[in-house]
């Protein structure tokens, strides 16, 4: 029987209950939000399962939701099933104060590299990564830069005439 | 008859330096000397990074051929160098190695900044983006351009021959140069 996304969201359910929400299906990805502290045990059992055998972490990364108060940051978990070629994707919501969120780092190896960069950008604190430190950035960097609050632009420049580049006093919010 | 072989009659050299000529000796100033064989055989060191880095493969290639200025030599050591071509985007991260570069060649040396981003940063202003590469070295020559074109390149190279060929051998020992080097805390 092929693997259905269904079947996995009926397996999910069996095993979680109703903890796991915003279930959805855009251009057929199975995705969902879990909660924080859950995340782990949603992978492992996703990992581990005979049917489902999610053991490729093919991405992870994180988006700022500004809007969102309480819960600003989101980690986005994409897994691979390599045996059946099917692929799903879940999230985890942290607060902007305290993100912490556990590292995957135990169960996939691939984990690593990609938590140390989403640390990088957006200042997730991974508990129980055994490396965390910036990758990309260079190490004196102050701020996580993908996060909203950060203006795009470089802000230690004093050249550029904001008005000219479509910025700053023209433009009205 | 003409020869078989026909010689390249056109090779043009460069103009011997004001002097005092007599039968048999020319007398004239050190500065002029040096200057002019200091121009006319710069070895550059190309830093290329990007798409400015392709026009100057273009610029050392046979059509345009750096080497006509002297500058057949391309060196890949800073030790033996005496121009740093800086070609393409710096990131921040790269901005201490391209320091590091510029430390490791010797007195006299001289900076050509090429294309937008080696200058200002270019389209990047973002923040992994060095505003301009003389936030991190001096920059003697900048030459504009997205990329520049192959000529801009050699403009900008024969500025920098200017500036060799007229630079005072007491320059480097100046107190505005030394300032200079201070500014960017460069002993």
């Amino acid at each position: 029987m092929a693997l259905t996304n269904a079947y996995i969201q009926q397996r999910l359910t069996e095993k979680f209950g109703d903890v796991l929400v915003e279930w959805e299906e855009p251009y057929g990805m199975l995705s969902f939000t879990a909660p924080r502290d859950l995340n782990l045990k949603v992978m492992q059992f996703l990992f581990d399962d005979a049917e489902l055998r999610f053991q490729f972490l093919s991405d992870l990364t994180a988006v700022h939701f500004p809007d969102r108060s309480g819960e600003e940051l989101a980690v986005v978990y994409h897994l691979h099933n390599l045996r059946d070629n099917v692929r799903i994707r879940f999230r985890v919501f942290a607060p902007i104060e305290k993100p912490d969120v556990f590292s995957a780092t135990a169960l996939y190896q691939s984990a690593n590299f990609m938590e140390r960069e989403t640390y990088d950008f957006f200042g997730i604190n991974f508990v129980g990564h055994p490396n965390l430190k910036r990758i990309l950035n260079v190490d004196e960097m102050t701020y996580f830069p993908l996060r909203k609050e950060f203006p795009l632009e470089d802000q230690t420049r004093i050249d550029k005439d904001d008005d000219m580049f479509g910025r700053g006093g023209i433009i009205v919010k | 008859m003409s020869r078989p072989v026909q010689y390249n009659a056109k090779v043009k050299m460069v103009e011997a330096p004001e002097g005092y000529t007599g039968e048999g000796f020319m007398a004239t100033s050190f500065d002029k000397v040096v200057g002019l064989a200091r121009k006319n055989s710069i070895w550059p060191l190309p830093f290329a990074t990007s798409c400015c880095g392709i026009e100057f493969m273009a610029t050392m290639a046979s059509h345009y051929d750096l080497a006509r200025f002297g500058s057949e030599r391309v060196g890949f050591s800073p030790r033996q160098c005496d121009l740093l071509m800086v070609m393409g985007t710096i990131s921040k991260k790269m901005g201490p190695v391209l320091r590091q570069v510029y430390l490791q060649m010797a007195e006299p040396r001289w900076v050509l900044s090429v294309g937008a981003c080696a200058s200002s940063g270019g389209i990047f202003d973002t923040y992994s983006v060095l505003q301009g590469i003389d936030q991190v070295i001096p920059v003697d020559v900048y030459v504009p351009g997205c990329p520049p074109r192959p000529e801009a390149i050699l403009d900008g190279f024969l500025k920098i021959q200017e500036l060799v060929g007229q630079e005072s051998l007491r320059r480097r020992h100046s107190d505005q140069y030394k300032d200079l080097m201070a500014a960017y805390g460069i002993q």
